[in-house]
């Protein structure tokens, strides 16, 4: 894209914005938000139903068909519940705090590509004018995303403070603590994709992936075109960016009664737990959009009863791919038990950050490499090595570094100690 | 693969039959809304039960009251009209209320019980929404003229259920003594008669050691009379075990 558009790269946006721009900009929010809203309800239902079956339980029953009513349910009663302030909380802070968690989840959302054609450019035509099936596409894009990860540590942050209860404040400081930690490797995850596709437009990326692949079978997703590796780092950094289990030390029942939201009652609950499960889908769109393609995949029936269907193909694939993410999610949910709150810092610092840095300027030596024009074999040989030999070096120092932990633990030598067996050293 | 074997576990998980069943509190007339199967001595909501002839079993003595751990029973005795008696005796029970917001369904009140007249049902499945509904009185606990229990609007009975009021009574020896297992100890009630014994938790020993199990065990008994009923347990369970410890070799 030419640098010329400061407000978005939307084409729709680029000419004269008259009255149809304006209303069709805002119905595609309007939509993407009634989306959302849907899409958590049925998510909550499905990872109770999903849950459910993986502990061989039936999970909701009930309410309507299946019990996929049961949000609706459970939502109602919360609305009618009685709304409780604690008397030291910060009042202020404690009513906002719910919506700071809230809103960035949705406008994150925005910058996702839902649909469109990619082997065409995955634009569509509505009302005379060319548009993206997307809310938003600024110049920033993808940092929009990770700008807004960041706010929504806010939400639970303050809300655990302004309680003024102990148990949330613990529960707070664990979350600014594991947000600041993931943010990182998040990003370089995310590096590596603006690296690899050279854009940080999500629409740009899409496009960038639904270019011709591998083998003629293999499609060029980033997942594959970045070897893997920060797809992995993303999606564990991603998970312990939404506290979601393994990672959701920051409401540890067992340990924090309800950890950050422990005063929060009713309907501001609600919120809460209407931005977790929101997050959720908002991460999954996000993986979607970097690793796997988007709304990017083959355009089986282009043509029904005379209208184009192209731009719903992509509609399909996305939420295809959405649904197979957020089954992976309830999935990891059910299987692994949660972090301790050391191994979730080691886990974060000693293993994916490096990891992901490593990896990122491997795929920068390639980048080069193949700009200057270098063999890309010795180049890639070279890059193996040295990332091999940075990470034994890494390995060395954590544990050395544990090993000095271990010895102050153990205290002064044993001829030094009051301890007359000297059994302990 | 340590890691990567656990999802495989929850994956298979999810298509192996439920261990759970489609419960739904008997508010549709759905075929999957099914009940599990009770254990035989389950404790659930009590009965006040009667005597084949009609009259209460209830004597108002007040001991179920008493060795109540959570207090949830009130219990006023009364002398009985002798021109109309609703007790046998001399007095009956004219105020009965259990507080099922206390009650932990221990059951001690039915082994105080003197004349079997508290007993339990295995329905748990009653949630009431005031606390006056909680407090369940003598109306509400004493079987009908056929010996059923009450069927409150918001209790979930079916079909059989109501049958079910003794079981653990049943099961249970007096004061668990084992010799007692199987032996018929409690009056007839309204609309069954004098039911049979429960299985209990004794089945019947293989034939070799029963007869080795018998003789010792009587023996023991004889040796033994006129000792406390407990040490006496005692000692039958302990010739029981010397024995069992001879037959191995």
């Amino acid at each position: 894209m030419t640098g010329t558009l400061v407000l978005a790269v939307d084409p729709m946006l680029a000419g004269d914005i008259g009255l149809t721009v304006v209303l069709l900009t805002l119905a595609k929010a309007v939509v993407a938000f009634a989306f959302l809203l849907v899409a958590v309800m049925l998510l909550i239902w499905f990872e109770r139903k999903l849950l459910g079956g993986m502990h061989q339980r039936f999970g909701p029953t009930i309410a309507g068909p299946f019990g996929i009513l049961q949000t609706l349910a459970d939502g109602t009663k919360l609305f009618f519940k009685e709304d409780l302030v604690p008397d030291r909380s910060d009042r202020f802070v404690f009513k906002l705090a719910p919506y700071l968690s809230l809103i960035p989840a949705f406008l994150a959302f925005a910058i996702v590509p839902l649909g469109g054609d990619f082997s065409r450019g995955g634009t569509v035509e509505w009302f005379g004018h060319t548009t993206y099936l997307q809310v938003a596409d600024p110049p920033v894009g993808i940092l929009l995303f990770l700008a807004m990860s960041s706010v929504a540590v806010y939400g639970v942050m303050l809300a655990g403070w302004s309680s003024g209860s102990k148990y949330p404040l613990l529960g707070s400081v664990r979350a600014s603590a594991q947000m600041v930690s993931y943010e990182a490797a998040l990003g370089l995850a995310v590096a590596a994709i603006v690296l690899v596709t050279g854009t940080l437009s999500t629409h740009d990326m899409v496009v960038a992936q639904a270019a011709e692949g591998y083998l003629g079978i293999i499609p060029r997703w980033n997942v594959v075109v970045t070897g893997l590796v920060p797809f992995i780092v993303f999606m564990i950094a991603g998970t312990a960016e939404l506290n979601r289990p393994p990672f959701d030390l920051v409401e540890a029942e067992q340990e924090l009664v309800g950890g950050f939201h422990t005063e929060y009652s009713s309907i501001r609950f609600a919120l809460f737990f209407l931005a977790e499960f929101m997050n959720t889908i908002t991460m999954s769109a996000v993986i979607v959009t970097l690793f796997f393609g988007g709304p990017a995949g083959p355009v089986l029936v282009s043509e029904l009863g005379g209208y184009s269907v192209a731009w719903a193909w992509g509609v399909v694939w996305f939420f295809l791919k959405l649904f197979v993410l957020l089954f992976c999610f309830v999935w990891m949910r059910a299987t692994l038990p949660r972090f301790r709150y050391d191994q979730l810092m080691d886990l974060g610092w000693k293993a994916l950050i490096p990891a992901a840095l490593g990896w990122f300027l491997f795929l920068a030596a390639l980048e080069t490499g193949r700009d200057q024009g270098w063999s890309e074999a010795v180049v890639t040989v070279v890059s193996l090595l040295v990332f091999v030999a940075a990470g034994a070096l890494l390995m060395r120092a954590v544990r050395r570094g544990r090993a000095s932990r271990d010895r102050e633990a153990a205290g002064p030598p044993a001829e030094e100690r009051s301890d007359p067996v000297g059994e302990r050293t | 693969m340590g890691y990567l074997h656990g999802f495989a576990v929850t994956l298979r998980q999810l298509f192996l039959p439920r261990v759970t069943t489609d419960y739904r509190g008997g508010f549709d007339d759905s075929p999957a809304d099914v009940k599990r199967e009770k254990p035989e001595r389950l404790h659930g909501r009590h009965v006040l039960n009667r005597y084949d002839d009609g009259m209460e079993k209830c004597i108002g003595c007040e001991l179920c009251a008493g060795v109540c751990p959570a207090n949830c029973i009130y219990v006023r005795g009364t002398d009985n009209d002798p021109e109309d008696p609703t007790a046998p005796g001399e007095r009956y029970g004219y105020v009965y209320e259990i507080n099922y917001l206390r009650c932990i369904h221990c059951d001690l009140c039915v082994e105080a019980c003197p004349t079997q007249a508290i007993t339990e049902s295995k329905l748990f499945e009653f949630s009431f929404t005031s606390r006056d509904d909680a407090v369940y009185t003598k109306d509400e606990l004493l079987v009908d003229d056929d010996g059923r229990p009450r069927q409150l609007p918001w209790e979930d009975w079916r079909p059989g259920e109501d049958a079910m009021t003794s079981g653990w009574m049943r099961a249970t020896s007096p004061s668990g003594d084992q010799r007692y297992v199987g032996e018929v100890a409690w009056s007839g009630e309204l609309g069954y008669g004098v039911r049979p014994a429960e299985l209990a938790d004794t089945q019947a020993p293989p034939p070799g050691e029963a007869a080795a199990h018998g003789q010792k065990a009587s023996a023991d008994g004889e040796a033994a009379h006129g000792q406390e009923v407990s040490a006496d347990g005692e000692a039958a369970l302990d010739a029981a075990a010397s024995s069992e410890g001879e037959t191995v070799p």
